[in-house]
């Protein structure tokens, strides 16, 4: 089966043609068909994982040469070992319950079709970036997954929030996106290749200057630092939760904002080679951790909250990876990669679980605000306990998932100071804002009691995918247990497999900064024996400090933003004065020669002018009549043929199978293309002159 | 640094720049007679014609060019190159451009009043714009001659303005035509984008060198290939990019369907020839698969030959049966393009030459016709022969020479292109496969006699009285008498024209062995 892996994105790409040209009409065929090609893709995965346990050492490689001049080599391929194994077993899984959601929370959007031909569209590159076997070709579907992250965050795109946060996003990844072209240019230009093995051979090999390997190195981070939402360039995610919320789960949670913890696992060689470069990542991802979580402390919107913890987790996990690569580029063992990788999959279910359930309650009360919720409990007898499950699983609590990856990030921690308080105290704020999160949304009495009477259970296309998510929430950690010795750790390394060895001491101490966490939002929110309104007073300048996110997104206007539409005005005055000017001049003498033609008009073309708006007129109404002409299918004909045409060369080096076959292929596409346009009931206008028997 | 002025050579231009002025005066003559005049418009755009052909044979035996003995050479900094493919034709365009206007008269009395100078001036400056295709030597030149071609096509496709059919073929050809320009477009820059030069020769030079250093180039060649195939295909209306072609025929006027039929279709071959047959001669072969063109090129053709002739055989409109016979046709032609040796484009010229004839001609008697009766559908022509005989007999010949009956031109331009191909099949074991293209085309020459014979039938052994008596003006007598000489005076001394094909074999390189 891995020699297929080229198979699992071309599957939701299938679903999102299929959708986009032939069954967006039928909604419901359009949701299954999507559901279908992803539980495919599902089951391939799970078949390769399981093919991949057996070759842990040999990853699989398959490449074609696209282009293949003298100095410039481009390829299509892919590259399965345990890590895009275990990869594409959590984003298939958290795609498909993110779709089987979405059939129950988009139900009745007018844009039904739309929304799963574009989550089709994500699963696609994303697929894409984890089987990739070369930076050319990651960055290709890293730019991909972008996009559609632009399509769905604006998906209601007209709520101006909406649009607004759509274009933050693309912009705001897109500076990170710069300084990952720019380490892909470096790459191009030193190594002479992009595939992962001869970039990291040479990498290792060190006939690369140290200072070129660090900026590389950098530059490539650059890119994760965009799309991971890693301090500065963080602001985005808040926002982009404006997209509807299996959205936010799949995209902003599970799987896109993933991305570049996995380029950075993925370019692992490159960084041991440079302890700058690792010491950076490791350093930006503290920052940022502890920043989200801290912000995370006082937010009162639900996704809002969920956004910084992603942020936060995210940042321990590149942290994880950067003390990795600083440890190993002095020759030290460490925990940190493995920590990293684990804790990214374990985060991928329970993050993707919260995201859902938070959406299950936004459907439950029609609001985001904490604050006006409160009894969920009560109504909810599936999304409150599952949504429970989760938190307990980010907050580390023994012995679900979150326990076991947090703990080796703790491990990989322990050997320096700042890096561990800063790690323990992110845990302490993690289960605090997680469970004040808790306690205010489903226990307590109700603080608005009309939304709490109108509130209901979800159907059961949603609640099952969250019952799914919680199961591996609990469980999905024990696959890495420090005890057994054929676990995570030896599937997932680079360079010698890692033995976890159980520290007793650490696992206490994490556990009782999460359990202690849990105990003060207790006392806040639960018992409120400590009043959270005093405390807020009582460290007022701190409190807004958080609250307005260290007013980051202040300071980007006045830093950034401002200067750049001053500089923008300035141009459009120049625009106005100078070049309208002459524009203006010109227009004189427009008028002037048309005066001189009207005169011309008037006295030698008189006959031609009357008749003009009838024509007009008339013209039009054949136009409207022609566009249901079977003009659209000849396009469609042609660009269909032009790709038929293409494959049937593509097939002599690339499929290796024979004429018959390919001829077989042939006549299914054209088959199947009729019989679609009959499914779809396209009225070709071509039948009113047909060919012949008339 | 001497900087050196490239040499421009503007005598070599001299025909089209003539015929380009001559398009802009046809314009304002119309004006200037106050659209008063019925028929002077058009002689005055068929004079232009006329002169235009003298001016290239002046140009070609060298009296108009100073300091050379012929017409061949290049100016404009290499982008205007004439040789023997530029040459033939640029003669074959202005013969279409003659019959079709010529042919043209009944229409622009009767249905165009307003507008006769845009009709004429349009027919010839699209003939201006093939012409320079013929003369390109560069991609870039090569795809404007192609648009320059087009564009004015697409306006004269749609110019009976309040018939819905011909606005729609207008619109059909232009969206269409767009599409396949962008596909073109495309797959041309591909070929920029591999070889660093739109020169077709540098370029050949230069993939020549990558093919030679690598053997493998990728295949992202073969996305180039495709994208041109399909972009030119829909110029020469060939299977499975022929769709619009029995739509646009059947709406637009009757001898703007034959210009398209015949220069717009000739024009696809020049551009053909000099991307593939000259730019891409190295990846013919199918041992350079999966880039190669040849077998691709093969498929089409049979798929051209087979559907154009099966479909004709179903229509009952005659403009649209003609539209699936010259689908076809240039199923034939491709057989004599894809025989790469000293006979193939030779074969290829000739085939258009007696084509040109003999279709231009059938379409002038349709639209003699259709003028009288406004009908084309092809029962209306039951008994014609007992009250138009002349009419009945010209249009019957050439159905016949369509049908490549002996002695007529069309038989051996059919002959011609089987001979190419077989000759290059026996040559290398390797090109066995033109035996199968060969195959198809005699079996297909089959069909097409059906469709033809059918047509001639209606005319001459239907017991009907016909009640239409068509008399024709003296450009469309001219036009028929023309085709007429052509098909029969062509097809029994072909050997002057022959000889002018075979210079357009030799200019590519293919010299008898």
């Amino acid at each position: 089966m891995t020699e297929y892996t080229f198979l699992i994105p071309l599957l939701p790409l299938f679903a999102f043609i299929m959708i986009v040209f032939f069954t967006r009409w039928k909604e419901m065929f359009s949701a299954l068909l999507s559901i279908a090609m992803i539980l495919a893709a599902w089951v391939m995965s799970v078949v390769i994982l399981i093919e991949t346990l057996g070759r842990i050492d040999e990853p699989f490689q398959w490449a074609y040469k696209f282009v293949n001049l003298p100095n410039f080599v481009l390829e299509i391929g892919t590259l399965v070992d345990p890590l895009t194994a275990v990869m594409l077993v959590v984003v298939t899984t958290v795609g498909a319950c993110v779709e089987i959601y979405s059939v129950g929370y988009m139900h009745n959007d007018p844009r039904f079709s739309r929304f799963f031909a574009y989550l089709s569209l994500f699963l696609f590159s994303m697929l894409g970036l984890v089987v990739a076997n070369n930076f050319f070709m990651i960055f290709i579907f890293w730019e991909l997954v972008g996009l559609t992250s632009y399509l769905l965050i604006g998906f209601w795109f007209e709520k101006k929030s909406a649009a607004d946060a759509c274009k933050k996003a693309f912009i705001t990844t897109r500076v990170g996106d710069l300084g990952f072209l720019v380490g892909l240019f470096m790459i191009g230009i030193y190594f002479g290749t992009f595939n992962y093995g001869g970039v990291f051979e040479i990498a290792g090999s060190g006939v690369i200057p140290a200072g070129i390997l660090t900026a590389a190195a950098i530059f490539v981070f650059c890119g994760a630092v965009g799309k991971s939402a890693q301090w500065p360039l963080h602001v985005w995610l808040p926002d982009a939760m404006e997209g509807p919320t299996p959205v936010s789960a799949l995209i902003h949670a599970a799987t896109m904002v993933a991305a570049g913890v996995y380029l950075v696992a993925r370019s692992m060689p490159l960084f041991v080679t440079s302890a700058e470069a690792s010491l950076v990542v490791a350093i930006i991802g503290l920052i940022t951790s502890f920043m989200a979580a801290s912000i995370g402390l006082v937010q009162n919107d639900i996704k809002r909250i969920l956004a910084y913890s992603t942020v936060s987790q995210l940042g321990y996990m590149i942290m994880a990876l950067g003390l990795y690569g600083y440890d190993t580029a002095q020759g030290h063992h460490s925990p940190g990669f493995y920590a990293g990788t684990f804790h990214l999959m374990t985060h991928a279910f329970f993050k993707g679980l919260l995201f859902l359930g938070a959406g299950s309650v936004i459907h439950a009360v029609h609001t985001n605000d904490i604050q006006e919720m409160g009894g969920l409990a009560r109504k909810m007898k599936l999304t409150a306990p599952t949504f429970m499950i989760a938190s307990l699983s980010i907050a580390g609590i023994f012995p679900l998932s979150g326990f076991w990856s947090k703990d080796e990030i703790v491990a990989a921690a322990s050997h320096y100071p700042i890096f561990l308080i800063g790690t323990l105290a992110i845990a302490f704020m993690t289960a605090f804002y997680m469970w004040r999160l808790c306690f205010l949304t489903f226990f307590g009495e109700p603080r608005d009691q009309h939304r709490f009477d109108h509130a209901h259970e979800s159907p059961k296309n949603m609640t099952y995918p969250l019952v799914f998510l919680a199961v591996l929430s609990i469980c999905a950690g024990w696959v890495g247990l420090p005890w057994i010795h054929k676990g995570f750790a030896t599937f997932v390394y680079h360079g010698e497999a890692y033995e976890p060895h159980a520290n007793y001491l650490l696992m206490a101490i994490s556990l009782i900064v999460g359990l202690s966490g849990i105990y003060l939002a207790y006392l806040m929110y639960y018992k409120k024996s400590i009043s959270a309104d005093a405390m807020a007073e009582k460290f007022k300048g701190l409190y807004k400090l958080l609250y307005n996110k260290y007013y980051f997104d202040e300071i980007y206007q006045k830093v950034v933003i401002d200067p750049v539409m001053a500089f923008a005005g300035l141009m459009w005055k120049f625009d106005a004065n100078v070049i309208d000017g002459a524009v203006n001049g010109t227009g004189w003498l427009t008028i002037k020669w048309s005066d001189i033609k009207e005169w011309f008009d008037t006295w030698i073309v008189d006959g031609a002018v009357n008749g003009c708006g009838w024509v007009v007129r008339q013209g039009a109404n054949i136009l409207r009549f022609m566009q249901t002409g079977s003009m659209q299918f000849y396009a469609l004909f042609i660009a269909v043929l032009v790709v038929l045409f293409g494959l049937y060369k593509f097939e002599v080096k690339f499929l290796k199978i024979g004429w018959p076959t390919v001829t077989i292929i042939f006549i299914l596409g054209v088959t199947l293309l009729a019989l679609l346009t009959r499914i779809t009931q396209i009225k070709f206008k071509a039948n009113r002159r047909t060919d012949g028997e008339e | 640094m001497e900087f050196k002025l490239p040499d421009y050579n503007l005598w070599l231009m001299l025909p089209e720049l003539f015929l380009f002025v001559w398009a802009l005066l046809v314009f304002t003559f119309d004006l200037v007679t106050k659209r008063k005049k019925e028929s002077a418009v058009g002689y005055s755009a068929l004079l232009g014609l006329l002169l235009t052909g003298l001016i290239l044979a002046l140009v070609w035996t060298g009296v108009l060019v100073p300091g050379k003995a012929n017409g061949y050479g290049s100016g404009f900094g290499n982008m205007f190159y004439n040789d023997a493919m530029a040459l033939f034709f640029k003669i074959i365009f202005l013969g279409a451009a003659f019959m079709a206007i010529g042919s043209s008269f009944g229409i622009t009395r009767q249905k165009i009043v307003n507008h006769r100078g845009e009709f004429y001036g349009l027919i010839l400056l699209s003939t201006v714009g093939m012409m320079f295709l013929s003369s390109s030597n560069e991609l870039l030149s090569l795809y404007i001659g192609l648009e320059l071609t087009t564009i004015p096509l697409f306006v004269l496709a749609a110019f009976f303005k309040d018939n819905k059919l011909s606005v729609e073929a207008g619109m059909k050809y232009f969206v269409i035509g767009a599409f396949s320009s962008a596909l073109l477009l495309y797959g041309l820059s591909f070929l920029y984008g591999l070889s660093g030069t739109t020169e077709i020769v540098q370029m050949k030079i230069n993939l020549g060198l990558v093919h030679a250093t690598i053997r493998d180039i990728g295949v992202i060649l073969i996305m180039g290939v495709v994208m041109m195939v399909a972009g030119i295909g829909f110029k020469l209306a060939l299977p499975p990019f022929h769709q619009w072609a029995p739509d646009v025929y059947e709406g637009s006027p009757t001898p703007i369907a034959a210009f398209l039929s015949v220069g717009s279709k000739a024009a696809g071959l020049v551009a053909f020839a000099k991307i593939f047959v000259n730019g891409l001669i190295v990846f013919y072969d199918p041992l350079q698969a999966p880039n190669d063109w040849g077998t691709l090129v093969g498929v089409i053709a049979v798929l051209a030959m087979v559907i154009g002739n099966v479909v004709a055989i179903r229509q009952s409109n005659i403009k649209r049966m003609l539209a699936y016979s010259s689908i076809a046709q240039a199923g034939y032609i491709m057989i004599g393009m894809v025989s790469l040796n000293e006979h193939g484009l030779a074969s290829v010229g000739y085939y258009i030459f007696a084509y040109m004839f003999a279709n231009m001609g059938a379409f002038a008697a349709v639209a003699i016709f259709e003028d009288k009766t406004g009908s084309c559908q092809i029962e209306s022509y039951r008994g014609l022969a007992k009250s138009s005989p002349f009419l009945s007999v010209t249009l019957a010949v050439f159905l016949l020479s369509l049908a490549g009956i002996p002695p007529l031109a069309g038989f051996l331009a059919k002959y011609k292109v089987f001979a190419a191909a077989i000759s290059m099949a026996t040559a290398d074991a390797d090109y066995s496969w033109l035996y199968w293209l060969v195959g198809v085309g005699l079996l297909t020459a089959v069909f097409s006699l059906f469709y033809y014979a059918n047509v001639i039938k209606q005319m001459f052994f239907s017991t009907e009285d016909s009640p239409y008596k068509i008399k024709f003006a003296l450009p469309s007598l001219v036009v028929l008498l023309m085709g007429l000489v052509g098909v029969f005076w062509f097809g029994i001394f072909p050997e002057p024209v022959l000889d002018l094909a075979s210079d357009i074999s030799a200019a590519f390189g293919f010299l008898p062995r």
